[in-house]
């Protein structure tokens, strides 16, 4: 498989005010440091899961990908295509070709607009169909994400949550993207719901050839969709590989810590987890060396003082960690 | 234990709750019994819609300044439903102790988080100052908060979501109520500070002897926090009994469905099964069995009857003509 989205050490700083204490002592004002380096290639066709805490900029990426956020660093290349350069900034198609779903569809969905209006005005402002062909492809969206034709009349909220969530993919599809950004796009639906909108992906994603950046808590439902998974720490990626892989043997003491956390649907499993000691540190904060050293139980010298970097580990993907062999001979 | 603590201290009877919209009278919750021991965590799961949040809303009381709320909700030997607001109100915070769905919405923007948790404390409890204000830095540190007495002098838009909930379960758990209501307390967190929440919860009660009711949509925070399960559809529950039994070998044809739709031991990428169709509106519900449409086990009596709750096996009770068997959840 080819890359798609070439993403290259890429950091995105959030300035933030100057507290009364900085004025006083003339610092500058204070940076949250959302991203902080992330390599990674989105490759045509797969679905690539992205999981870490809250707070570590999992939405943060997946908005530098829509260009919602300019990076302060780093490159991000489309079909070998820097997007923020002026090429591609004068270039339309790429707010078609790559589209983004947000969990809350209610509010990303105009409440005064039908479904068919919605999906009509999609069409046109990236000019996808003639005039006279739109009603029957407004029609035909409908079918594939299976909303019944008289959905066209009905407005958001006589819809479900679940029905809601298939508008907006329905309307992602519209314009024919070829990557679809999905933020928590499921995670306020029940299970049911779920595993339904979970199927019309899958299925989408066969038809169609899409390439998915899957973003979300639900561990277990990130595991049954993605092709490779993607964990973040603190605006780094620790660890990336083959997700049945990752989550049957996660290497990163951070992912083991993380994967461990997920509860188990069997009742006499309880309380197997791996606890995580202490919070995540703050962005504003960021520790020296390894981001994980003051969690991390194994941390050493080393890890207080280099960052570790992404390297492949014995054929299990790619992990941060300077003492990964050791901490995987035993397993 | 002795037969003392597993006399329950929450018995709901035949809770029901309607609302009036458009002249229409839409039956949100209807027959709901259950109860809680002390100590014990009931967990509430069903489709969106189903009536979760109503239930407990109508428990504490507050559903009744909206809807009409009948039935029984036997709690300290007095009937909450038929106690007058003045006396209800002294209850609520104190001894019954509710956390939202949507935390965010419920904190004052305007004021330091220590000073909301001071004034539940205030309102709730016999406690003086300096003891309010310690109880406060001890309850942001049991909810995992770092350097808990420095943050009581941020605002709410200091703490990122998942902190901001945490605020909110602390308040709920400042007043040591003996009954907690909490409607999905951990939906916007992530897998490690939802442990730890649910650790705390699970402590508080065990230590406290504090009954719980959690609403969840996670199968996986079921099984791993509570003692027995209730599952509810159009307002109804069609399935409740001990956790371990639901979960093994669920006997609802929609517990199967729900079950089902769990991502769990499947091959990767391969579809997930799902109950198919939708749930029906309140106002227009089918005459027989509510489940009947999207039902593969149909058989004729559902489309004649409503089933009644009734017991299958010595604990457990199913609201269906025609129980399947031996479904496995996907519980290995
Ligand atoms: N517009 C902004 N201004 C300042 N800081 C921001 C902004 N957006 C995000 N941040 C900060 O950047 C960091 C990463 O946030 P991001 O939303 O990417 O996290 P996330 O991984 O998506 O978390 P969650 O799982 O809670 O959605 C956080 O510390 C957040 O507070
Ligand atoms: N104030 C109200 N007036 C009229 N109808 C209401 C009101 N509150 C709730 N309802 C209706 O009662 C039903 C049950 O709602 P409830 O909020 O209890 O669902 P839920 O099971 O908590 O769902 P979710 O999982 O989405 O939170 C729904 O059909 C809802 O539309
Ligand atoms: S580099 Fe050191 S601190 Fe970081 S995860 Fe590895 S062992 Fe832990
Ligand atoms: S009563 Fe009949 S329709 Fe209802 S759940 Fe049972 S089998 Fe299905
Ligand atoms: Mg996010
Ligand atoms: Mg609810």
């Amino acid at each position: 498989m080819t890359a798609v989205m070439q993403i290259r050490d890429l950091h995105l700083r959030f300035p933030t005010g100057r507290s009364l204490a900085d004025f006083v002592t003339g610092r500058p004002g204070r940076e949250v440091k959302a991203l902080n380096g992330v390599d990674l290639d989105l490759k045509r066709g797969e679905t690539l899961g992205v999981v870490g805490e809250s707070g570590c900029g999992k939405s943060t990426l997946a908005r530098c990908i829509v260009r919602l956020h300019t990076p302060s660093e780093g490159s991000i290349e489309f079909e070998g295509q820097d997007i923020f350069g002026k090429a591609s900034r004068d270039d339309r198609s790429y707010y078609r070709r790559v589209q983004m779903m947000f969990q809350d569809p209610y509010s990303s969905l105009n409440p005064r607009m039908t479904t068919g209006q919605i999906l009509t005005e999609a069409l046109k402002v990236h000019n996808m169909r003639p005039e006279a062909d739109i009603p029957a492809r407004v029609a035909e969206l409908l079918d594939l994400v299976r909303l019944p034709q008289d959905a066209q009349g009905k407005l958001p909220h006589e819809f479900s949550g679940g029905q809601r969530q298939r508008i907006a993919i329905a309307r992602a599809l519209a314009v024919e993207p070829e990557v679809l950004i999905a933020d928590e796009l499921v995670s306020a639906l029940d299970v049911s719901v779920q595993a339904q909108v979970v199927n019309l992906l899958l299925e989408l994603q066969q038809e169609l050839g899409l390439t998915i950046l899957f973003v979300a808590h639900d561990l277990r439902l990130v595991r049954h969709v993605s092709n490779r998974v993607a964990v973040i720490y603190l605006g780094r990626i620790v660890e990336i590989g083959d997700s049945e892989t990752l989550f049957s043997a996660p290497s990163h003491p951070y992912s083991q810590a993380l994967l461990s956390a997920a509860p188990s649907l069997n009742p006499d499993n309880r309380g197997a987890v791996t606890r995580l000691e202490g919070e995540l540190p703050s962005p504003l904060n960021m520790p020296k060396g390894c981001p994980f050293h003051i969690r991390c139980r194994h941390a050493n010298d080393v890890c207080r003082k280099d960052v570790p970097a992404l390297q492949p580990f014995e054929g299990r993907g790619e992990v941060a960690c300077h003492h990964v062999k050791e901490i995987n001979a035993y397993a | 234990m002795s037969m003392e603590d597993q006399k329950p201290i929450l018995e709901v009877n035949e809770l029901n709750t309607t609302f009036h919209r458009n002249g229409r009278a839409l039956p949100a919750v209807r027959d709901v019994s259950f109860s809680v021991a002390r100590g014990e965590v009931l967990g509430l799961v069903g489709e969106s819609g189903s009536g979760k949040s109503v239930t407990l809303r109508s428990i504490i009381g507050l559903a009744r300044r909206y809807g009409d709320v009948t039935g029984q909700v036997r709690w300290k030997g007095s009937d909450l439903v038929a106690m007058p607001d003045r006396v209800l109100r002294h209850k609520q915070g104190r001894e019954i102790a509710m956390i939202f769905q949507e935390p965010m919405t419920s904190l004052n923007p305007l004021l330091t988080v220590g000073l909301q948790l001071e004034e539940s404390l205030r309102a709730h409890t016999d406690l003086q100052r300096k003891a309010r204000h310690d109880r406060a830095v001890e309850m942001l540190d049991l909810v995992g908060i770092p350097s808990a007495a420095q943050r009581l002098k941020d605002y709410p838009h200091q703490f990122s979501g998942g902190m901001r909930q945490r605020v909110m379960i602390a308040i709920a758990l400042a007043a040591n109520p003996k009954l907690l209501l909490a409607d999905e307390p951990t939906t916007a967190l992530d897998v490690t500070i939802q442990a730890q929440i649910l650790d705390l919860i699970l402590r508080l009660a065990q230590d406290m002897d504090m009954g719980v009711v959690l609403v969840t949509h996670d199968l996986g925070v079921v099984a791993q926090t509570c003692d027995n399960l209730a599952v509810m559809y159009a307002g109804r529950i069609v399935e409740q009994g001990p956790v371990r039994d639901v979960l093994r070998a669920p006997g609802h044809p929609y517990t199967v469905g729900l079950m089902r739709s769990v991502p769990e031991n499947l091959p990767p990428r391969t579809p997930l099964s799902s109950v198919p169709g939708v749930p029906p509106s309140l106002d227009a519900l089918p005459t027989g069995c509510v489940f009947a449409p999207r039902c593969s086990s149909c058989i004729e009596p559902c489309l004649q009857d409503r089933p009644a709750l009734t017991l299958i096996t010595d604990r457990r009770q199913v609201a269906c003509f025609n129980p399947v068997t031996n479904a496995k959840g996907n519980v290995a």
